[in-house]
């Protein structure tokens, strides 16, 4: 099998808070030895409830944070390897869209220098046709090249942040819950425009949400994570759950049809402090199927095609 | 490009019946300061004591003083100093601050922390008192009270901008930039300081306000430009004891600093709407 285009290795990130004078900082692992690869031209989500650490993995991967211990290959290359100036020239391949459009934009400036941005960094002018072509491609018209963010409306401002990330064709783009502010009716058009432009430019994409119904309908494969680690690796968007967590997850989202209505089984107990993590698994204070060996030993993921890190998958 | 939008956006002030008003009587402060010698037959100097405490007449449109010197003369001579003053005073000061701001918000750390204790230090006294202190080491004179408003106001500008700098840093548009490649200066350069400008020009143009008042204290102590250089404050001083005899010596500096002052207070005003990203745009 070729080499992935992304390969993450042991990721690790640990953040230190708090600390003054006389009280020390306490240090928290947002990301917990996180490995994962993207397959060139797959779209990979990856879930989890706030505060699990999926948005800094998601700046790790791009090395927008430096990670505490772990590497990141790239078509190949070591990021994590990289100088400043290597690393800004590999910033053509690979891209992010954020989640809030309103503060992804600089007020300050106008459209086209958003979408010029990425090249002026290169030290470079614009093609000429370049930023009218980008607008074209997220479906806006070539008039707004001189409006302001502030006159366009969400939407609008996303797709112009889909733009910037297209501006310098890269191969790989980062999506940070780019429907996340967005109204439901303009989610789908987001999304039905993120998948028309993987399809036409041939993008490989990594999909970051807490929306696991979304995720499954975009995704090739989801990445399941709980408390900064992986805990389920879904091969496939339709695969069946195997731990605990994925399955609750997935009963949490409703089905559009009444019918299909169901009871919703609400969590027991607190998630743990990512400050005071339990020796045990992270999830067994709310797992249904915890047992002792829960308690006291971490799983970790394993098991080929569909790995999961549970004691008692499903 | 930037400077195009900062030029419209004073176009904008001046364009509003406030900022119009106000920016009026500062142009023509600013052109009698600059055209002081053209415009009136008689010395700041030169002293005819026979004609002195002459009540403001049609040779002496707001009369002489004890010296005999006429008034307008001494006024229009007096705004070299105090708009000179002020003005150089407080643009030194907004550059100070803003480097030591940006660098203490961009850079954090020990630097900040430095940067923090020496401005919070100064800003713990009312601005005239460090003024006074400053004066007191240097000098009295025109440097003196430059370096004294200067560092006076040094605080002010060092926590707006190094504030603003904080505040924007954490916006996604600056991950943006990052994600797309950006070097720490470009984003400081393109980004975080003319977004923090704008803030701090206003900011500027209000403390040119005090800083006119405050050179005119210091003159009106005798510690700034010295005799016979005129200044408001100076002759305010030296009114103060011929209250009764002259008033004329006293009430028309005093118009003029009061006058002065609020006109750059309304300007910098309108200035605060005119430099609203949005309301400029519903006007294009």
């Amino acid at each position: 099998m070729a080499e992935p285009l992304i390969r993450a290795e042991a990721l690790e990130k640990r953040f230190q808070t708090g600390g003054g004078l006389l009280k020390k900082p306490r240090a928290m692992l947002a990301v917990r030895g996180v490995s994962l690869s993207v397959e060139r031209g797959e779209v990979a989500g990856v879930v989890g409830e706030s505060g699990c650490g999926k948005s800094t993995l998601a700046r790790l991967i791009l090395r927008l944070i430096e990670p505490t211990s772990g590497r990141i290959h790239f078509d190949g290359q070591d990021l994590t390897a990289l100088s400043n100036t290597d690393l800004r020239r590999q910033r053509r391949r690979m891209a992010m869209v954020f989640q809030d459009p309103y503060s992804s934009l600089d007020p300050r400036f106008t459209v086209a220098e958003v979408l010029a941005e990425p090249f002026r960094v290169q030290r470079e002018a614009p093609p000429a046709g370049r930023i009218a072509a980008l607008l074209d491609q997220v479906g806006l018209s070539a008039k707004m090249a001189d409006s302001f963010p502030h006159q366009l409306s969400g939407g609008q401002r996303q797709r112009v942040g889909i733009a910037r990330a297209l501006a310098q064709a890269p191969d790989f783009i980062v999506l940070d819950e780019p429907t996340a502010s967005l109204d439901v009716s303009i989610q789908a058009q987001i999304i039905a425009l993120l998948s028309e432009l993987r399809q036409r430019l041939g993008l490989t994409y990594l999909f970051i949400s807490h929306d696991l119904g979304l995720v499954r309908y975009f995704c090739d494969r989801v990445v399941v994570m709980y408390l900064g680690a992986v805990v389920e690796v879904l091969p496939r968007a339709d695969a069946a759950p195997r731990h605990p967590y994925t399955r609750t997850l997935m009963d949490s989202t409703f089905a559009p049809d009444p019918r299909q209505r169901k009871v919703l089984r609400a969590l027991e107990g607190e998630i743990p402090s990512a400050f005071d993590l339990p020796k045990g698994c992270a999830f067994a204070v709310r797992c249904p199927r915890a047992s002792d060996a829960c308690r006291a030993a971490r799983p970790v993921l394993e098991g080929g095609e569909h790995p999961v890190a549970c004691f008692h998958p499903f | 490009m930037s400077l195009a939008r900062s030029l419209s956006s004073v176009v904008r002030a001046l364009r509003s019946p406030k900022g119009g008003i106000s920016g009026a009587w500062l142009v023509l402060v600013v052109l009698g300061a600059i055209f002081a010698g053209v415009l009136t037959p008689f010395d700041y100097d030169v002293q005819d004591l026979p004609g002195a405490f002459v009540a403001p007449s049609a040779t002496h449109w707001l009369g002489t003083d004890e010296f005999g010197r006429d008034l307008l003369t001494r006024i229009l001579y007096g705004a070299r100093t105090s708009l000179s003053v002020s003005s150089i005073a407080i643009g030194l000061s907004v550059f100070t601050g803003m480097v030591l701001g940006a660098a203490a918000g961009y850079l954090g750390g020990a630097f900040d922390r430095a940067v923090t204790i020496f401005v919070d230090l100064t800003w713990s006294f009312p601005e005239i008192l460090v003024a006074l202190i400053l004066v007191a080491i240097i000098g009295p004179g025109i440097t003196g009270t430059m370096a004294a408003i200067g560092v006076a106001y040094l605080a002010q500008f060092t926590r707006l901008t190094r504030a603003q700098i904080m505040a924007i840093r954490s916006e996604t548009y600056i991950e943006a930039a990052r994600s797309v490649g950006a070097s720490g200066s470009f984003i400081l350069f393109r980004h975080l300081l003319p977004n923090a400008l704008a803030p701090v020009l206003v900011a500027a143009m209000l403390a040119t306000g005090d800083a006119i008042i405050l050179e005119a204290t210091l003159g009106f102590f005798g510690l700034g430009a010295q005799p016979p250089t005129p200044s408001w404050g100076a002759m305010m001083s030296s009114g103060s004891a011929l209250l009764f005899k002259a008033p004329w010596i006293i009430i028309f500096p005093g118009l003029a600093v009061a006058v002065t002052v609020i006109a750059v207070n309304l300007f910098g005003d309108a200035l605060i709407h005119a430099l609203d990203i949005k309301t400029r745009l519903r006007e294009v």
